[in-house]
């Protein structure tokens, strides 16, 4: 039961194989059974999962059910619940209990979905390897020893190690791509505007966008088609109309264009991912596409404008947490100067707090123009490098990321080389463009993630790439050893 | 030393929309405390805002009463600092790309000149919350219900250089945000507030003195007072050979001086930039015009239409023009009594006053335009006397009921009847053996003015219903008839 997809799921619960209740209650045994060696999940919702599960099955009984009715998903912990803990991995957040859904998660009920818990994540999303967690680092199933990758990490190693059939997850600079590479599983980032971010936790507005973690590209569409949409209450949503990303999966790929960038094969390239990489796009010409080599050429500047851009947004978007209306306050605060930065010192970690100072300081008066300014006109050049390339080609591919999943420890120290990590999973979102990552190979028996970039709004034609490339090759169906 | 004061103010005008700026809160005053704050309102983790279009139809409006540039993309932004009544930690506003860039308006001086004074620009934020120090000993509470209230805030050039001026163009304003509708420019429940800022300067110099804000001033009669003791002060501190620090001070109205809340150096820094929640607010031509045609008569325009229509003084139409509500009362009061001049000096009289006395606005006035104007037909039609009319106009304002009801129910119809008023006239005559003889002894020129004293008599005895017009012919005749 374990090793079916959402897909097979849907259809034995359409064929009453078994039933919503029996499924749930053997994932919920297999989290309390396993999660300990992973950490994936901070909070496990078992009534809420039975008691949406035995409302599925009763759906089902009468013919009311849609297909996604009696599906379980984990919801990474940034989606708010309404009476459910949404801690955000934070300290500051640990006794916060929203009175509302995010619209994600009004979507998953709506859509008959049973949620079994909230899955651990970077604090406050702030991180690529889920080692800032206030609730300890999840670790990557194919070796408890490495990191799964982050700030999605809990959702990627639940995925991974069978823990859930599908998670969501968000993602500001490679934070769904990045993890799934790590941890062997396919992941899409949306365009910037598809899903509604209503209820998300910010961390940098204008970069962060939520989206499917799964096994498959038919299970990331069949996510999609519950989460995408315009959303009045999310103004930057966009009033996209959205197709059933299921529809395009089967179209051959003759014809298609791969634009392969020169600057996401750098010297410095793990040899192995390289390697894994360069055997995929040989599988995908072997499916009749033709590759181009390409240029974008503003890929360095990615990392320093968004270490500028993503820091001033998050020291804005959390100053709300001051100690005054709700989640942690400092004990026996004497003056209110002494209440902020008590509770702000004391209930954020230190990878949130080098990322306020960072953002403020280049917000300040007199240092505006020198950075957050000119991040900006980068940004406008990286968009337009990927919109003159994508007038080129269909899609674009490259490595996720430039290692595989490095061990718990390594780069914590070290937070450049940590945001080194996502050189190539930045740009997307400072472009706002859709990206998939999409399991490739393996070296030394961790997994390595190929990555597929499209246009904007392109969601089908992405999943339609993937999904042609899962029907060639089983390296989305390995597993950790021990599963 | 000839002193010149440089003023200019910024006003924060509440629009008065239904709902919040940014959420679906309602924004009506004097709820208890937080049973108007939404979850967006008290910055929960997660939520977003969303722009209140009825608030961008206001700015617009008031862009074009003062004939400004309307910004075809206007850009909210974040103004980022901690307070505890101000939930998200930045308040959004606009600060480089407003709704509304530069206007002007003209107010009229004392000597009835005009003046323009530029407006800089105006721009859409939202109100913060309230900090409640009294009710809770040794404790702050916060009422987030004013939190997001939209607000304008209309920021004016350096033009102004009196006290009185400062008023003249704060009234204008005030006058002009009512009129259109967008502000209930309620003073006391802090709709309508000013921030004052002031230099002075040798007289003839043209470089500006270093300034000092007055914040949050909440009367006319308080600008007034803070802007010229704010004035004095600077005076005083250079000629005493101090200099001025640029700095943010508080009015106290019980001491009715400023007082230094923060200087320059621990001012804020802002850290301003763009709000990546809201989308920019992009205007087209047709929109614009939409919002003109359904721009109401303005305060000047209908200045002028009085003068024009109602044949009113200069200063009459100012009055009855500046307020819409006023100026519509007045209008139906004409109308209705077909005498403006008459109209008009009951409504800035006898009407003006109650509402004074009363702490009352002319839109709860407790007696309708209707019920004044059905009053003053009485006193056009001789049924009754303008002294017996006031004394209708308070049983009205205290008890209700019409012009009619009351002068039946009181018995206070005009005494018409020409015999009636001989047998009193004869009366009086007869008990004034030394006024007659005096009268007889007068000029004739002079006597018209010895009548006062037999009128008074004749209204006494009359219990103030008689005819005064009648009284005066009927005394003057049978009088001179005892001359012959």
């Amino acid at each position: 039961m374990f090793d079916k997809t959402l897909a097979e799921l849907a259809s034995g619960l359409e064929n009453g194989d078994f039933s919503s209740v029996e499924l749930t209650q053997a994932y919920l045994d297999r989290i309390h059974a396993e999660d300990s060696k992973y950490n994936s999940y901070i909070t496990v919702t078992d009534e809420i999962a039975l008691s949406q599960a035995k409302a599925a099955d009763e759906a089902r009984a009468a013919g009311t059910a849609g297909p996604f009715t009696g599906l379980p998903v984990a919801q990474k912990d940034i989606f708010c619940t309404d009476g459910v803990r949404t801690s955000c991995a934070s300290k500051m957040l640990d006794n916060f209990i929203a009175p509302y859904n995010a619209t994600v998660v009004d979507k998953f009920n709506n859509a008959g979905a049973v949620m079994l818990g909230k899955t651990n994540m970077d604090e406050f999303a702030m991180g690529s390897s889920n080692e800032s967690s206030f609730y300890g680092p999840s670790r990557n199933p194919w070796n408890t020893n490495c990191v799964p990758g982050g700030s999605s990490g809990g959702s990627a190693a639940a995925v991974a190690a069978r823990l859930a059939p599908a998670a969501t997850g968000t993602d500001t600079g490679g934070s769904i791509r990045q993890p799934a590479a790590l941890c062997g599983i396919t992941g899409l980032k949306p365009t910037y505007g598809r899903v509604s971010r209503f209820g998300m936790i910010a961390f940098a507005s204008s970069l962060d966008q939520g989206g499917p973690m799964a096994r498959t590209a038919e299970d990331a569409a069949l996510m999609l088609n519950v989460m995408a949409g315009f959303d009045p209450r999310d103004s930057t949503s966009m009033q996209q109309a959205v197709p059933d990303f299921t529809a395009d999966l089967t179209l051959p790929l003759k014809g298609l264009t791969i634009g392969l960038p020169k600057e996401y094969f750098p010297d410095d390239l793990s040899p192995a991912i390289a390697l894994q990489v360069q055997n995929a796009v040989k599988e995908y010409e072997a499916l009749g596409a033709a590759v181009k080599e390409v240029s974008l050429p503003n890929t360095a500047l990615a990392i320093p404008a968004y270490y500028i851009i993503a820091p001033a947004e998050a020291s804005s978007n959390l100053s709300r947490f001051d100690g005054v209306r709700y989640g942690y306050r400092c004990d026996e605060p004497v003056n209110l100067e002494d209440l902020y930065k008590r509770s702000r010192g004391e209930g954020f970690g230190p990878e949130v707090q080098r990322r306020i100072m960072v953002g403020t300081y280049a917000l300040s008066e007199g240092f505006y123009d020198a950075y957050y300014k000119k991040a900006q006109q980068i940004r406008r050049l990286i968009k337009q490098d990927f919109v003159s390339v994508l007038n080129e080609v269909d899609v674009i591919m490259g490595p996720t990321t430039p290692h595989p999943a490095f061990k718990l420890g390594e780069k914590s120290s070290d937070p450049i080389a940590m945001y080194m990590e996502d050189i190539f999973t930045i740009a997307l979102n400072l472009a706002g463009l859709p990206g998939m990552s999409v399991p490739c190979g393996q070296t030394n028996g961790l997994p390595v993630g190929l990555q597929i970039i499209g246009n904007y709004f392109a969601e089908q034609k992405l999943l339609n790439v993937a999904h042609q490339f899962q029907l060639a090759t089983d390296w989305h169906k390995q597993t950790p050893d021990g599963i | 030393m000839q002193w010149e004061a440089v003023i200019g103010l910024e006003i924060h005008a509440q629009l008065s929309t239904k709902s919040k700026i940014f959420s679906g809160a309602s924004t009506a005053f004097g709820a208890e405390p937080n049973t108007q704050a939404c979850a967006v309102d008290l910055a929960l983790p997660g939520t977003l805002p969303v722009f209140n279009e009825e608030a961008l139809r206001n700015a617009v409006k008031f862009g074009l009463a003062i004939d400004a540039e309307i910004g075809r993309t206007s850009v909210f932004d974040r103004k980022n600092y901690f307070y505890p009544d101000l939930p998200k930690g930045y308040q959004t506003s606009q600060l480089f790309h407003p709704i509304v860039g530069v206007g002007h308006v003209d107010i009229t001086q004392d000597d009835g000149t005009t003046k323009r004074v530029g407006v800089t620009r105006a721009h859409l934020e939202e109100d913060a919350g309230k900090s409640l120090h009294d009710e809770f000993p040794g404790m702050t509470g916060i009422d987030l219900n004013r939190a997001g209230t939209p607000l304008l805030e209309i920021v004016s050039e350096p033009d102004i250089r009196s006290a009185k001026e400062a008023v003249a163009y704060a009234r204008n304003i005030h006058s002009l945000v009512t009129s259109l509708g967008i502000c209930d420019g309620n003073m006391a429940e802090g709709s309508f507030r000013c921030d004052c800022n002031v230099s002075i300067r040798p007289k003839g110099q043209e470089e500006f003195g270093t300034r000092t804000e007055t914040k949050n001033i909440n009367s006319f009669r308080f600008i007034e007072r803070a802007i010229i003791g704010e004035i004095e002060r600077q005076i005083d501190v250079i000629e005493d050979g101090g200099r001025i620090v640029q700095e943010t001070r508080l009015y106290d109205a019980n001491k009715n001086e400023t007082r230094s809340m923060r200087s320059k150096e621990e001012a804020n820094d802002y850290r301003y930039f763009p709000c990546p929640d809201l989308l920019p607010i992009v205007i087209d031509e047709e929109y614009i015009e939409a919002v003109r045609a359904t721009l109401p008569e303005l305060p000047d325009a209908r200045k002028a239409r009085f003068i024009e229509q109602h044949s009113l003084s200069n200063y009459d139409a100012m009055v009855l023009s500046a307020d819409r509500n006023l100026a519509e009362y007045f209008e139906t009061v004409a109308t209705a009594c077909t005498d403006a001049k008459l109209a008009a000096n009951w409504v800035m009289g006898e009407l003006s006053k109650l509402l004074n006395q009363n702490d009352t606005a002319i839109a709860d006035s407790p007696v309708s335009a209707d019920q004044l104007g059905g009053l003053l037909v009485r006193i056009k039609d001789d049924t009754i006397s303008g002294k017996i009319a006031k004394q209708v106009f308070e049983v009205m304002w205290s008890d209700g009921g019409s012009a009619d009801e009351i002068i039946d129910a009181k018995g206070l119809k005009q005494v018409t009847d020409t015999g009636a008023i001989e047998g009193i006239v004869d009366e009086v005559i007869a008990n004034a053996d030394k006024q007659v003889a005096q009268y007889q002894a007068a000029e004739p020129d002079k006597r018209g003015k010895m009548l006062g004293f037999f009128m008074g008599q004749v209204m006494k005895a009359s219990g103030g219903k008689a005819n005064p017009g009648a009284v005066t012919s009927i005394l003057k005749q049978k009088l001179d008839a005892l001359c012959d």
